[in-house]
Parts: structure tokens; sequence; C-alpha cells
């Protein structure tokens, strides 16, 4: 079965092979009325039978989970690794360093009551790093939340996005959003937004937007998560994705859980990728540890939408192994044990360090120093970031439109009144002034 | 000019015949068509349909980006407004979506988002909702949230609303209240073909996501000398349509039509004359020129198809009071449909119509 060879299962020939085969082997081995004459439904080509046969989510195989690596760091098939220099190699590590370095030192902070609220990044930032290393920076990126290795790894800098969290006068987002809620213009990154699900019909028209430039050769970029594929707005996105044909790559981080809701809990199916064939997307599902399998993925991805003008479904299978944020205690519903395995045996980081040491690019002595390097870049900007005042209170009513309407002037100059009268009762000293 | 008005005065008793003939139908107003131009040059007659199709062929024509999309849009829609800008322009920019109000606004978001003009159409008003979430959450709030990098400024979504004679509980809401408590959003109801092209257009070019509700029973029994060229009306300006002492009539969509109606029976059968006022913008609104008004004449009345509580009347009446309280010399009446949901065999008696507006000027006036 092409189905289970998961290795082959990546190159697009092979997989339009295995999908035809995943078509045809399901149907009932029945005579077929008619010799199986194809029905003239307007809402389907298929054939007649005479026997009665439901379907239900085990009659496919399971979607594989492609693979180019052990946990040991070790290739599995030498045609799978990709050609990746090692100032490539090294940047892609160090940025998965620096991002769980920073998402350990905010997370304390907001402990600590110096931010207000965080969501790390833990046990996935292979699917980060490998989708983020196969895109062309030119790509518009749509996020869910847990996507920061993407900023970082597309140039952000770890002092622009301590400044999101601190909503202070340096941050592009004026203060007004939830930590975490990250955006870029400059690096085609859509500001994040609370909402779930949201973004993914976006982004399916913003790769409309795309494919009719001329010449274009810029893709689009979704991320999620299992939970927020659950939403109308996935199956929204999945067939406007399809029906109007956009180059658009919708990732899903299925991580195991939606805060404390299970997968078990979320859906009955073969978790999200299954929904892709039937949606008629190009799917694949691949392991999201495995960084270069993650590159990979997302690499053919992009060379095919770009080229086809037709959208991919990447599944990446991960570990929540933190808290769902800072508001979170994870053990109120998963064991303590669950957890260990996932960090010491799948850990995305310890898979791509091995196979560096194994390339004689790296040892314990750079990574002791890089190490170092990315935790006091955290806490020197975190301490910067703390001395920066917040923006003047009266971004609180700008950007609402594109000009500012006279209802909200007078608004504007009402609370203006009213702290001229009673400044002690707010925090002004902490915010620019005019 | 004498031409035109003898030809509006047939078109009137023609309108009335028939609306006397179909009395279930739509019997509720007569349509006042527009006198003035918003501009010089060549007209030509079209109904509400016509000139809402006029001004998306003009987007069409000179933004190579514009793109209209929604349910059976591709056809010309079910109300034909889109009629033959298919075959115009190309199936990569006029088409159908799936059948999903989430993922059109969505959508027409992203389209936005990558710098493309967006011209979303829901088919009804009454199936906006789905859509609520990605118009309150996403498109609204998206310039603010950002800080102003991105915006979903280029998006446009237009809907049919509004009393239609038999649209039942699904095919007659008139939603605007529901946006208008949306900061960052711009919610616009035209009351004729030159409003509506005037307004659709500054709407397509307004750098806000718009919301333009397009009242349906005007798209064919509407119709005046609309002009060919390319003009825009401002958005978050109210007109003034009649001028007068006694009162103050502010309403909006179809409603115009029952108030102007309304204001004829009081000249007619009271002897006074009352100010009209087209409010077009729900949000922002005019502030300015409503009190205006009231601190003129006094009085205030206020008409909307959608029920009272919550409905926007309540928050034109609240500023109203707060801004011409000493000038106030009867309660600001508020005439609307009733709070239950738009009946199907009772609209005659659900709809706000000019009987009952006419009785609350009674009342307003002799307080």
């Amino acid at each position: 079965m092409a189905l289970k060879t998961g290795a082959s299962f990546v190159k697009l020939n092979a997989f339009r092979r295995a999908a035809r085969l995943l078509s045809t082997r399901t149907r009932p081995e029945t005579a077929q009325n008619g010799g199986g004459k194809i029905a003239e439904f307007p809402g389907a080509r298929a054939p007649y039978v005479s026997e009665m046969k439901f379907f239900n989510e085990t009659s496919y195989e399971p979607i594989p989970i492609y693979r180019v690596m052990d946990n040991n760091g070790q290739i599995i098939d030498k045609n799978e690794e990709p050609n990746l220099d090692k100032a490539t190699l090294i940047n892609m590590y160090k940025t998965m360093v620096q991002l769980s370095h920073m998402d350990k030192i905010l997370y304390e902070s907001q402990r600590q009551g110096r931010i207000s609220f965080y969501m790390t990044n833990y046990g996935e930032e292979g699917i980060h790093i490998g989708s983020a290393s196969a895109l062309s920076p030119k790509d518009l990126v749509f996020s869910q939340y847990r996507e920061v290795g993407v900023f970082l790894y597309r140039g952000m800098t770890v002092t622009e996005l301590v400044n999101q969290c601190y909503g202070n006068c340096e941050d592009p987002g004026k203060g007004r959003q939830m930590p975490v809620h990250y955006g870029s213009k400059h690096h085609n990154m859509v500001t994040i937004s609370s909402p779930l699900g949201t973004q993914m019909p976006q982004a399916v028209g913003a790769a409309y937007a795309y494919k009719r430039v001329p010449n274009n050769d810029r893709c689009v970029i979704c991320y999620f998560g299992d939970g927020a594929a659950s939403e109308g707005d996935a199956h929204a996105a999945f067939n406007f994705a399809a029906t109007l044909d956009c180059p658009v790559i919708m990732l899903c981080r299925n991580n195991g859980y939606a805060i404390s809701t299970p997968t078990s809990e979320q859906y009955r199916g073969d978790g999200i990728a299954s929904r892709g064939p039937a949606l008629g997307l190009h799917t694949l599902r691949v392991d999201g540890t495995d960084t270069l399998a993650v590159h990979n993925a997302v690499k053919r991805a992009r060379d095919f939408t770009v080229a086809n003008n037709k959208p991919v479904l990447i599944e990446a299978m991960a570990y929540r192994v933190g808290h769902h944020s800072t508001s979170d205690d994870s053990s109120a519903y998963r064991s303590v044990e669950e957890i260990q395995k996932w960090t010491k045996d799948e850990s995305p980081l310890q898979k791509f360090k091995l196979y560096l040491e194994h390339k004689g690019y790296w040892d314990a002595e750079t990574e002791k120093a890089w190490s170092k390097e990315a935790r006091d870049t955290v806490v020197r900007t975190m301490q910067e970031a703390e001395k920066k005042k917040k923006p003047n209170w009266k971004e609180m009513l700008e950007d609402v439109y594109y000009e500012m309407p006279p209802r909200l002037q007078k608004q504007m100059k009402q609370m203006e009144e009213h702290l001229k009268k009673y400044p002690e009762h707010y925090p002004l000293n902490q915010h620019e002034s005019d | 000019m004498t031409s035109l008005s003898t030809k509006s005065i047939v078109f009137h008793k023609l309108i009335r015949n028939v609306n006397n003939y179909a009395k279930r139908m739509s019997s509720h107003f007569i349509y006042y068509p527009d006198k003035e131009r918003p501009v010089d040059g060549e007209t030509t007659k079209m109904n509400m349909m016509q000139a809402i199709n006029n001004a998306m062929d003009i987007t069409l024509k000179n933004n190579p980006t514009a793109v209209l999309f929604g349910e059976d849009v591709a056809f010309g829609g079910v109300f034909r407004c889109a009629l033959g800008l298919q075959e115009k322009y190309g199936k990569d920019r006029v088409f159908n979506t799936p059948l999903c109000e989430q993922g059109i606004a969505g959508f027409g978001i992203g389209l936005a988002t990558a710098g493309a003009t967006a011209i979303a159409e829901i088919q009804f008003a009454d199936y906006i909702f789905p859509a609520f979430d990605q118009i309150v959450n996403e498109a609204a709030k998206a310039r603010y949230r950002s800080g102003g990098e991105y915006d979903s400024g280029a998006l446009t979504v237009r809907a049919p609303c509004s009393a239609v004679g038999h649209g039942g509980l699904y095919h007659s809401q008139s939603p605007e209240a529901f946006f208008a408590h949306v900061p960052g959003l711009r919610v616009v109801v035209p009351r004729g073909p030159i409003a509506a092209k005037g307004l659709l257009l500054a709407c397509i070019r307004e750098r806000d996501p718009c919301v333009f509700l397009e009242p349906k029973i005007l798209y064919r029994s509407a119709a005046e000398e609309v002009p060919v060229e390319d003009y825009t009306l401002p958005l978050g300006k109210a007109q003034t349509l009649r001028v007068g002492a006694a009162a103050t009539l502010v309403g909006w969509g179809t409603q115009v039509h029952v108030l102007l109606e309304v204001a004829d029976m009081a000249r007619d059968k009271l002897g006074v004359s009352c100010d009209v006022i087209d409010l077009q913008s729900i949000l922002p609104w005019d502030e300015e020129t409503v009190c205006n008004s009231v601190k003129k004449t006094g009085r205030c009345l206020i008409s909307h198809e959608a029920p009272l509580t919550s409905g926007f009347g309540a928050e034109l009446a609240a500023t109203v009071q707060e801004e011409c309280f000493l000038h106030l010399e009867a309660p600001i009446a508020r005439v609307t449909g009733w709070d239950a949901p738009f009946p199907h065999v009772f609209e005659p008696f659900y709809l706000p119509d000019k009987w009952r507006c006419y009785q609350a000027l009674i009342q307003l006036i002799n307080y």
C-alpha cells in the first residue's frame, strides 16, 4: 500500500496515486448495477452499487505521518534530507533556542506579575521554524497565537516582541491588545487576534488577491490549532480555498489539546488531515516534532500552491508540552508522566540538536554559549521594556477609524477635561504625555 | 426640469396605483423620487437595482483590484444587482462563493488585508448574523488592534434589508442597530437610486469597512434620474429633504418616504411644516444636522422599521435629549416596528406606517 510508506508520501505524484488508491479501495467489492455505470447527478460523480454500505472513520486507512529523522536526529531516508546549508541550519536551531528562552523568562515574568498574560510554545518550536524556513519572506502569514517562532525566524527581534507584551510606547500595536498578539507589516505577519479560526477564511481571501496579481510568486500560510479547526470558519476556509482555487497553505498544529479538551472530545474522524481530501485540498500529515519534515512539507506545499493555485492542508502532529496559557494549570486535566514523555523523547529541539551534532555543526560548548546569549538577550530586553513608558492615553481613541469622527473627537475632549480635573486617580505618570 | 417634474408626477401616480392594487404587498409607502442631483451632467432613469449595478460597474472598471462575490452573484444576483458584470469583467472578478456567510465576510477581509477592494454580498441582511463575528470582531477592529498596520477598509458588505411586503421573519429584518454598536464600522442605508449610487461608491472607496444595507423593496419600485458619471455622497452626513418649523422627522431607508408622506399629510391636514431628515449614515451618524434641526423645531419624531427596544432610535433619542434638552417642547417620539419578530401575514400591522407616524406627530404637536 502506497499509503503505508510514509517516506514517499510527500512526493506529489505518489500522493496523487495514493489519493486514487484511497478512493478506489474503499469501494464495496460487489457487482455494480449497469456495469459500474457512473451516475449523472450534478452533485457527485460516482458509480451505482446494489449493496448498501455506510462509510465511517474506519473505512479509510489513517493518513500516515511523514518523518525525515528519528528521535536520535538520524535521517531515515537519505533522499528525504533537505539540502540546507550550515548557516541556515544553525540559524534555525538558534531561533528555536531563542524562542524557548523567551518563553521561559516571559512565562516566569507573568508569574511575578510583570506582564499580564503569556502563552508558551513548548513542543511546537519545530513546526514554527520548519515552516518559516521553507517560506519566502514575501509570503503572507496569518497565525493563531502559538507561532512566535515564525515571527522570530522572519526577523522580528526579541525586543519588538517583548515591547508588545509590555504594551509600551514602542509596541507597534500601541498597547491595545493582550500580550502575544503580535503583528508586523514589515515582515508580512498579519496581526494576531483572539477569536479562534477567524484568520482562516481571511487567509484564503488574501491568497485570492495574490493569485490575481500578474506573475504572482507569493502564497499565504495560515496556522491554526486542532481546536480552532472545529470552528465554522475552518470549514468555510477549506471549502472556499478549494472552490476558489487559492494559493494558500493551511497548517494545523495538532498538539492534542484545546485548553483542557483532548482531541477525543474535539473530533472523531482521522484528525484534521482527513478533512482535506473530503473538501478537495491536497493534504499531508507530518511529524511536527521533526523540523526537517515540516520544512520539506511546507517547501513542497509552497512550490505546489504557487504553481497551481490550489490549496494545501498540512496537519503537523505535536504535543502541547506547556500549559495552555498563564491562566491555565494543565495538571488539572492530564498526567505529569504524559507531559514528561513528550518533553524527554519527542522534543523538537533535542532532535534537531542531535541532527546538527551528527553533522558536526554544533557541540555542547556552542550550546552553552548560545543558551547564555539567548537568555541574556531576553533579560536585557525585558529590563529595557519595563523602563519604557506606555503610549499616550489618547492612543486609546485613535485608529478606530481612518479619520476620527466628530463624536469620537467629542469623547476625547470629555476625557481630556476629566483627566485635568482628576489626574491623581489615573496612572498618567506611566504613560507618555503630549 | 419641467418635463422631469411632470414625469415624476406620472411616476408617482403609477406607483400609487400599483400600491393600491397590491395593498398587502407594498401598501405602506409612496416613493418620493429625488429631485436634486448631486452632480451636473447627463442623467438616465434608473431604479435602485440599476443604480447599485452602475456603482459596481464603475468600480470594477476603474479599480483593477476590485472583486465582487457572494451567493449567486455570478448570474446577476437574486435581486439582479450584479447583472451583466461577470460577462463584462470576467469570472475571476465577479464570482459565486460557497453558501457560507462567515466565509464570505472572512474572505472579504482577507482580500482587503492583501490590498484588494472587496465588495461582498450577503443575500439578505437577515443572513448576515453568521458573519457577525467576522464583521464585529475582525473587520471593525483590524486597524485599531494592529496600531494602524493592517485594516479592512477596502471591504464593503452589501446586504438587502427591510420589509418587502411578504418577507416574514427572515427576509424583512433591519439589523442596523446591531452594527451601530460597533466602533470601527460604517453603516449606511440609502433611500433611493441617486443616494444608493453615491453612497455605495463612497463606501467602496472609504478607508473603513462598511456595511451597506439596501432596502430591497426599493430595488425596482424606486426609479429616478440618476447622474451617469462617477460621484460620491459624503458618509456620516444626513440630508435634510424638507424644511419646516413644527417638528423634526428622522428616518432612513424606506421609512424616509413614509415620513415624507407624513410631512405632506401634516401640511395638508394640520397646516404645519416639518423638517424631514434622511440620516443615511447610521454609524458614524450626523449628530449636528439632527440636533440643529431639533433645536429649531423643538419636537422630534424618530421612525424605523426595526424593533423599538435598543433600536437605533434609542441612540438618537438619548443624544437629542442630552443636546437639545432646553429646546424640547415635547418628549421625543419613536415610531418603530414592535418588539416582536417580523411577522408574515401581520406585516401591515407591524410596520410603523404613515398612520402610526401621523398619529404620533399629532400627539407630539399637541403635547
